[in-house]
């Protein structure tokens, strides 16, 4: 039986670590995801979980932690955003090397400088590439249930997650979140399962020892390689966890795609807005749909060059840049995923919302007209655009 | 025989101890060499040995393992009996 509350991301993602149950937690507070681990630590304070909970000097320290504890076998997660996530950098890459699964609910916030506390993705996009599963929520139900998702996905796979929602936008937004019970989720996730186990006296083993050009190859090749088959295992997890929780997700969601000319392709929150903007759009008889990209790390670029491959102009949305002077992750990523079809669209990078922005429906609307126009004039001038900023 | 990436354990998590497997004899470019006849049993060389390479059994000093020493001379320096002398390492 599951119950219907109003949750805002970060107290949905609290609630869904009460029940997970971790055995270790360990954290940092950082606007906007403090409130996660802090509504977190009441139920540790209460005796309603089992965990650990381990107030460090610095995230640094916190994801270091976690790497102890998982390596000893433990069910770990904990939680951070942005500079808070870029000081975790370091060890982000050595969890996703020694394949531990640690689950971070992750508050998408944009990084220094200028200081700002709100919402983009660019802490997330900055480790991309640390071997972790990267999933976006759209709001505090997908965060909810993602989180659930994150920590079977970890320890089926052995490789560590993260999951986004967007700073304040979903952090602090309430919502309706449909809860399942307790013991739904314990019977779901079963018993904690971890690679190796550390703490075993009796069969001692050693983790992250040296390797060198003899060996070291072989250990990231086999990394990545695993990275790649998991593709298919996300895609059987998902669809298990679909069955058993009553859900209906997909690596890429497709809306109105079926006879689209036009799409727009995006991750988290702003999914909403795209979404409405659709339905508005398709009343006025715009063939136009939206794609959006649930996991980014690993990058299911198959299905996304399926969804695309009828489409004549595609519209990415972007909340980061990559400072390469060739716009954001996800278009580039896209645009790479393309390169082989025989039947690519005209892509137009929208660059928006930085640093909390806001973008509304008139803004999505401007870019429907644009992404026409950049498709009849054949992909002609800037592939690049920045869009909800002062010019 | 190396083991390739299909084979070789998950994130090279092995089993402890395997350090003694990897002969680090070969690095050493000056080597000690014991002389049983001034030495004392104070046993200075195995405390302080950083790669246990002074080789003791039933609480006497035998001699050095040469597949690890090597050759930073730290027992050479405190043998208080200059029972080990360094030498150039010939291959």
């Amino acid at each position: 039986m599951s119950k219907i509350v109003a949750k805002t991301g970060n107290e949905a993602m609290a609630e869904a670590m009460r029940q997970i149950n971790p055995d270790v937690v360990a954290a940092y507070p950082i606007t906007p995801a403090t409130e996660i681990v802090q509504i977190f630590s009441s139920f540790v304070s209460n005796g309603e979980v089992d965990t650990v909970f381990v107030p460090t000097e610095s995230e640094h320290s916190a994801i270091s932690a976690c790497v102890g504890a998982a390596a000893a076998g433990a069910r770990v997660m904990t939680g951070t955003s942005s500079q808070g996530l870029a000081l975790m950098h370091e060890i982000l890459f050595i969890a996703g090397g020694l394949r531990l699964p640690i689950v971070i609910c992750e508050v998408n916030r944009a990084l220094s400088a200028p200081i700002n506390i709100h919402c983009d993705h660019s802490d997330t996009m900055a480790s991309r590439d640390a071997g972790w599963i990267q999933i976006f929520s759209e709001d505090p139900q997908e965060a909810y249930d993602q989180t659930i998702l994150a920590m079977k996905l970890s320890e089926q796979l052995f490789i560590p997650s993260m999951v986004t929602t967007d700073g304040f936008i979903i952090s602090h937004a309430m919502q309706r979140v449909e809860m399942y019970d307790d013991r739904e989720v314990k019977e779901y996730l079963g018993e904690p399962k971890s690679p190796y186990n550390l703490l075993d006296l009796d069969n001692p083993i050693t983790v992250g020892p040296l390797a060198l050009q003899d060996y070291y190859m072989e250990i990231k090749v086999q990394q990545a390689n695993f990275i790649k088959e998991s593709k298919s295992k996300i895609k059987e997890i998902l669809n298990d966890f679909n069955k058993k929780m009553k859900r209906d997700y997909s690596v890429v969601e497709k809306y109105m795609m079926d006879d689209a000319e036009f799409c727009f392709v995006a991750l988290g929150s702003t999914a909403g807005t795209l979404r409405y903007t659709v339905d508005k759009l398709r009343k006025e008889g715009k063939k136009v749909g939206l794609l959006k990209v649930r996991f980014y790390r690993p990058f299911f670029e198959e299905d996304i060059f399926e969804a695309l491959k009828n489409i004549k102009g595609c519209a990415i949305f972007d909340r980061s840049d990559m400072f390469a002077g060739t716009g954001g992750h996800l278009f580039n990523d896209i645009k790479s995923a393309l390169y082989n079809s025989s039947s690519r669209p005209f892509l137009r990078d929208y660059v928006y919302g930085l640093g909390g922005r806001d973008i509304d429906v008139e803004d999505i609307e401007n870019v429907y007209n644009d992404i026409k126009d950049f498709t009849e004039n054949h992909g002609k001038g800037e592939s690049v655009k920045y869009i909800t900023v002062r010019e | 025989m190396k083991k390739n990436w299909k084979e070789v354990e998950i994130a090279l998590i092995v089993k402890g101890g395997t350090a003694e497997e990897f002969k680090t004899g070969d690095w050493r470019s000056e080597k000690p060499l014991y002389k049983n006849d001034k030495c004392k049993q104070c046993l200075q060389c195995w405390l302080f040995c950083p790669d246990s390479s002074i080789i003791v059994k039933d609480g006497k000093m035998l001699g050095i393992d040469y597949d690890h020493c090597k050759g930073c001379g730290i027992c050479s320096k405190v043998c208080p009996f200059d029972a080990i002398d360094m030498v150039k390492e010939e291959k």
